[in-house]
Formats: C-alpha cells, sequence, structure tokens
C-alpha cells in the first residue's frame, strides 16, 4: 500500500511537471547529478566549479533535519544520486536497504585525502566504511559569553546552575538534548535504558524552568546579540559566532559528548551512480574540501584539505579538530531502531509538555 | 461555449491540491507503520501529553480570537463611518502588513521583545522597567493577535459596511438610543461577519507551530507543534496525521457553527 502511495505520488509529480513546462531539465553534455545536502552545507561556488571541470550538471535540493530526508529517500519517488546523512541516518538507510555499497576505487581522493581517525570513528556507524564517506564532523558543547558568567562552564551540570536562570539555551532536538541529560548523569547517549532515561527526562523536565528558550539555529543570534549566557551548540557554529562575538568561548564538556559525522551515501535507485561517484571524489579534494570548509566552518575530516588552512589558529583550532584523545566518553549517536526511537520522543514529549 | 469548462481548472486544483492530501492523511492516520487499519493514531489524542497540548493550543487560540473581536469591532465600525477616501487608505494600513512574508513579521516581533531587543533597550534608556514577555504564553497570544488581526477586521467590515444606513435611522426614529440601535439592529446584522471572522483567526491560531516556536522559545507545547515534530523529527507521519485528523474535527465544528448562523453567505463576499 505505501508503495501504492509513493507511486500515486510520483504520478501526480510527473503529470505536473509535464503540464509545467515540458523538458525543461536541460541535462549538462555529460548527464546530471541529483545531491540532497544540508541546508547551508556547502560553498555553491564549489558546484560551479564541479559542473565547468565534469559538464555534469548537479542538481541541488536541501533538507532541515534527517527525519525530513529519511521518507523521501525511502518513497524512492525523487531519486537522488548523492545523499549527506548524519552518523544514526547512515545505519539506519544501511539497516533498510537503502544505500549501496561504495567503490572506493572509483573515489581515490575519499582513500586518500580523509584521515584514518575518521574511518575509525564512522566505523561506529558503518562497519567497515562501506557505506559513507566522511564530509564533516564536530562535537556538541557548551558556548558561553564570558562577560556573563563568573567561571567558565566545565560540565554539562553547569546548565542547570540556578544562576544562569532565564540566560540558558537548550537545543530543541530529541537525540541532543537527551544526550546533554545523559551525559551529564554519565550515562550513554546511546541508552536505552528505561530507568537511565526516566533520570534524563526528569533532569529536563528540572531544568525547564531554568531554560530562556529551545532553538535551532537561532541560537547562533541570540548568542552573538547576548541574548543568553550560556547555551548548547554544535562546534561548527562555535567557530562562526565566536569570530562575530569575540566574547564568547566554546567548551567541550568534562563528562564527554556528541561526536557526529554526515557523510556523503549513493542511495540504492541513484540513477546516475558514476557521476555520483565523481562528484564523492569531486568533494574529497583537497582544495574543495578547504573551500567548502572555509564557508561553512564546519570541521573537516579531509587532512589533505586542513594541512592547506593558512591561518594557523584555525588550523590548530582546539574547536573545529579537537584532539579527541583528551576527551573520555566521546560517542557517536547509533540508530536506536524504531522502538528505540520511539522511547526517545515518548519521554521528550513529557519534557515539553511539562 | 460550454461554461462548465471555465470550472475545470478549479476542479482539478480542488482534486490534486485538496482532496488527494486531504485522503492521504486520512490514509496515513487510520493506519500503523506496517499499514494495518488502526484507530489508535487517533485515539492518541487521549495521552496526558497529547490533550494537554491541545488544552494549551486551544486555550490560546480562543483568548487570541477573543482579543481580535474585541479589536477589531470598534475599528471596523470607525472604518465604516469614515468618507470613502479615508477608509481606503485606512484598509490599504491595515492590509499592508500581510504584504510581508508571515514568518519575517514574527521574527521582528521576536527581536523587538527579546532581553536585548529594540523594546527593552528603549525602555532601558529611559529607565523603565523592561518588558520580559518572550517566551511565554503572553508573546504566543501577541504573536497570533498581530498576525491574524486582519482576518477578523475585513468580514466585520464587510458586513458592516453594507448594513443599510436607513435601517439605523429607522432605529433612531422609531425612538431607539445609541445602545439600543447597536445591540438591537447593528449587532444581529453583524454576526455573519462576526463568525467568519472568528473561524479565519481561530483556524489559524489553533493549528499555528511557528509562533509558539519562534515567541515562545518552544517552551510551551502546542497541539501544532506535536504534528510538526512527528513529521519533522520523529517520523512518525502516522501519528502526526493522526492527530491532524482530530484538529480537523475542531475545526469542522467551528465552520458547523459559522456555517449555521452565515445562512446568507453575506461575509463571504470578502
Amino acid at each position: 500500500m505505501k508503495k501504492f502511495i509513493a507511486l500515486l505520488l510520483c504520478g501526480i509529480f510527473t503529470a505536473t511537471a509535464l503540464t509545467g513546462c515540458g523538458s525543461s531539465s536541460s541535462a549538462g553534455e555529460n548527464g546530471e547529478v541529483i545531491v540532497y545536502n544540508w541546508g547551508e552545507y556547502i560553498d555553491p561556488e564549489t558546484l560551479t566549479m564541479f559542473e565547468e571541470e565534469t559538464g555534469i550538471k548537479v542538481v541541488y535540493d536541501e533538507f532541515e533535519t534527517n527525519e525530513i530526508m529519511y521518507p523521501k529517500v525511502e518513497a524512492g519517488s525523487s531519486a537522488y544520486d548523492v545523499v549527506c546523512p548524519s552518523d544514526y541516518m547512515v545505519q539506519k538507510m544501511i539497516e533498510n536497504d537503502l544505500i549501496q555499497e561504495l567503490d572506493y576505487d572509483k573515489i581515490p581522493n575519499a582513500k586518500e585525502n580523509i584521515g584514518a581517525q575518521y574511518y575509525e570513528q564512522a566505523a561506529a556507524y558503518d562497519p567497515g566504511n562501506k557505506y559513507c564517506v566522511p564530509y564533516c564532523w564536530g562535537t556538541v558543547g557548551i558556548i558561553y559569553n564570558k562577560t556573563m558568567v563568573d567561571t567558565p562552564p566545565t560540565k554539562w551540570a553547569d546548565l542547570w546552575d540556578e544562576k544562569y536562570a532565564d540566560n540558558i539555551l537548550m537545543m530543541d532536538s530529541i537525540k541532543d538534548s537527551f544526550m546533554v541529560a545523559l551525559k551529564k548523569n554519565g550515562f550513554s547517549s546511546n541508552s536505552l535504558d528505561e530507568s537511565e532515561l526516566q533520570i534524563a527526562t526528569n533532569d529536563l523536565i528540572a531544568q525547564k524552568p531554568l531554560v530562556q528558550a529551545y532553538v535551532v539555529d537561532q541560537v547562533r543570534d541570540k548568542m552573538i546579540g547576548g541574548e543568553a549566557a550560556i547555551g548548547v551548540m554544535f562546534s561548527g557554529d562555535a567557530i562562526y559566532v565566536i569570530g562575530e562575538n569575540p566574547d564568547l568561548d566554546y567548551v567541550i564538556p568534562e563528562e564527554g559528548t556528541n561526536v557526529w559525522i554526515d557523510g556523503w551515501v549513493i542511495p540504492k535507485n541513484a540513477p546516475n551512480k558514476e557521476n555520483a561517484e565523481k562528484f564523492i571524489d569531486f568533494m574529497c579534494r583537497p582544495d574543495v574540501a578547504l573551500k567548502n570548509f572555509e564557508y561553512i566552518t564546519y570541521g573537516t575530516p579531509n587532512t589533505a584539505a586542513r594541512e592547506l588552512i593558512e591561518d594557523e589558529d584555525l588550523k590548530n583550532s582546539p574547536i573545529a579538530f579537537p584532539d579527541l584523545t583528551q576527551y573520555n566518553n566521546l560517542e557517536t549517536f547509533l540508530y536506536l531502531g524504531e522502538d528505540g526511537e520511539e522511547l526517545f520522543n515518548k519521554y521528550w514529549k513529557e519534557v515539553m509538555s511539562n | 461555449m460550454n461554461r462548465k469548462l471555465l470550472s475545470l481548472p478549479f476542479i482539478f486544483w480542488s482534486a490534486m491540491f485538496v482532496i488527494v492530501p486531504l485522503c492521504m492523511v486520512f490514509y496515513y492516520g487510520l493506519t500503523d507503520k506496517s499499514g494495518a487499519f488502526t484507530f489508535d493514531n487517533i485515539l492518541a489524542i487521549a495521552t496526558v501529553e497529547h490533550s494537554k497540548a491541545l488544552w494549551e493550543a486551544l486555550k490560546l487560540s480562543v483568548i487570541s480570537t477573543v482579543i481580535c473581536l474585541l479589536l477589531a469591532y470598534p475599528l471596523a465600525m470607525i472604518l465604516c463611518n469614515m468618507n470613502v477616501n479615508q477608509n481606503s487608505f485606512l484598509v490599504l494600513i491595515f492590509i499592508l502588513p500581510m504584504w510581508m512574508n508571515f514568518l519575517l513579521r514574527t521574527l521582528a516581533w521576536q527581536t523587538l521583545l527579546e532581553k536585548t531587543g529594540v523594546i527593552n533597550s528603549i525602555l532601558s534608556a529611559l529607565h523603565l522597567p523592561s518588558l520580559n514577555i518572550i517566551n511565554t504564553p503572553y508573546a504566543i497570544v501577541l504573536g497570533m493577535v498581530y498576525n491574524f488581526l486582519p482576518f477578523m477586521v475585513l468580514p466585520l467590515y464587510n458586513v458592516l459596511v453594507k448594513i443599510d444606513k436607513n435601517v439605523i435611522n429607522a432605529a433612531y426614529d422609531l425612538g431607539a438610543n445609541g445602545a439600543q440601535t447597536f445591540f438591537r439592529i447593528i449587532f444581529p446584522l453583524s454576526l455573519p461577519g462576526m463568525f467568519s471572522g472568528i473561524t479565519m483567526v481561530f483556524v489559524p491560531a489553533l493549528t499555528t507551530f511557528v509562533i509558539s516556536k519562534i515567541l515562545g522559545g518552544s517552551k510551551i507545547l502546542l497541539i501544532g507543534n506535536v504534528i510538526e515534530q512527528e513529521f519533522t523529527q520523529t517520523g512518525n507521519w502516522n501519528l502526526g496525521s493522526g492527530l491532524s485528523i482530530v484538529l480537523m474535527l475542531f475545526i469542522i465544528f467551528n465552520m458547523v457553527i459559522s456555517v449555521i448562523t452565515d445562512k446568507e453567505g453575506e461575509a463571504n463576499t470578502l
């Protein structure tokens, strides 16, 4: 039945496309590649470069969350050649047989330039690195305004400090908020233990009166504007906001945190597999990876690209490229199965409706 | 030429973008993930979290609707009593904000209301106490009233402006005072517009998730937020659709009332 709905949708879309403008898709001389990536997650110039060098037209589409992306790829009504999901979502796509194994001979730059330690980290969700080439990676930490705190925060528990009442920004994201609460109590962020989740839930509920707002992208503007003293943030955003407001600083909490990786995968139903490989290979080229890093400021796993960074401070930035061996309890999100996801959702709703 | 042909684009439009999506919502709402028939997604409204979110949404949208009505009624009457040139200008002023994107206007309110925002900067420069309503239900109600007020003013203005001045003069002639004229002549004649306005404010206010996100800091969970989350964060389309069906029942209930009271269809000539 689900297939039928998908087909129906497919029919409607093609019908509207046909009535709309006939055949408007003018593919490049060497065909096209359909890319599905996070919003604001690439330097658009690299796409033009790719088109010019290869003669392959890039059809570019963006998503906001992994969960919005997944059903579209699953339904198959709009086939993509390259998608950029996060760690646990890659695992889910592997388990549900939606993506295909990569042929590393066709993407030599990925083999050559991506650091071994990142492949190692990625193996947690993609054993043997068969499916996913890391594109960006980073940590989740605490961003704080030096002028608004007495002592710099060092641990997640500082987000429960009453002196920051109404000055705390949390993430409006199930996984990341629970990661904070679970890590604060020394549990795994992939915990499925109901008693541990219950403790985390109670903590989040207890924290709620102190929280100013649960935000996603707005955290950047709010921290830059001095609206809040302390908040949860991705490392890539941290580099950007510190550049805008030097009063801000970023710390990886001592209880440990989430190390996330977003990477390129090729769906099973990709219509232009060869072009997809060329695209991934191009994105792994050091100069291209550098361009993207400078544009989006999220840490690149491309060690060759990192060598090319001219700004020494940025090259050795502990925010963009933290030495992971210094920290304990770093974890990557894993796919917890449908039941596991539902458990998290249930507890998150409890937090939100309280 | 056959006139019925002219309705074809409309029929095509409604079928593709109203009927088909609606059927899909019902299909997802009444099945589980494996595609088997179930009422669970609809009954899920009974859980503590969902019913609380629905209650919050009903509460805030009713408050906003009442405030809109109280603000819009006198305004619509003032507009009616003005001469043509003045009032078309005023109506324009009222519609003007609607030319801007809804999201932008709501984000603008966030910038205004924030702790370090425009209003508080001015207040602190004048040594006045600061205004702390951002991320509270008050800010959500403010956002709803601001965004949906034109939808209340216009239908009210439309019915009020059509009331025959002779009817009002006749009332005065027969000895009614101002209050009697209002309550026995003007108010009953304006009811269709009022109910139309109530529907047009209540429905978007009840279903909104953007306003509570931007102005409420996601601290108050409305039913719209629950549904949005099911689609964007948890990927449970079935539950999201089931809850949407429940929400539709409330909207249909509201529409039925307004259809009954608006038999002549006067307010629909907007």
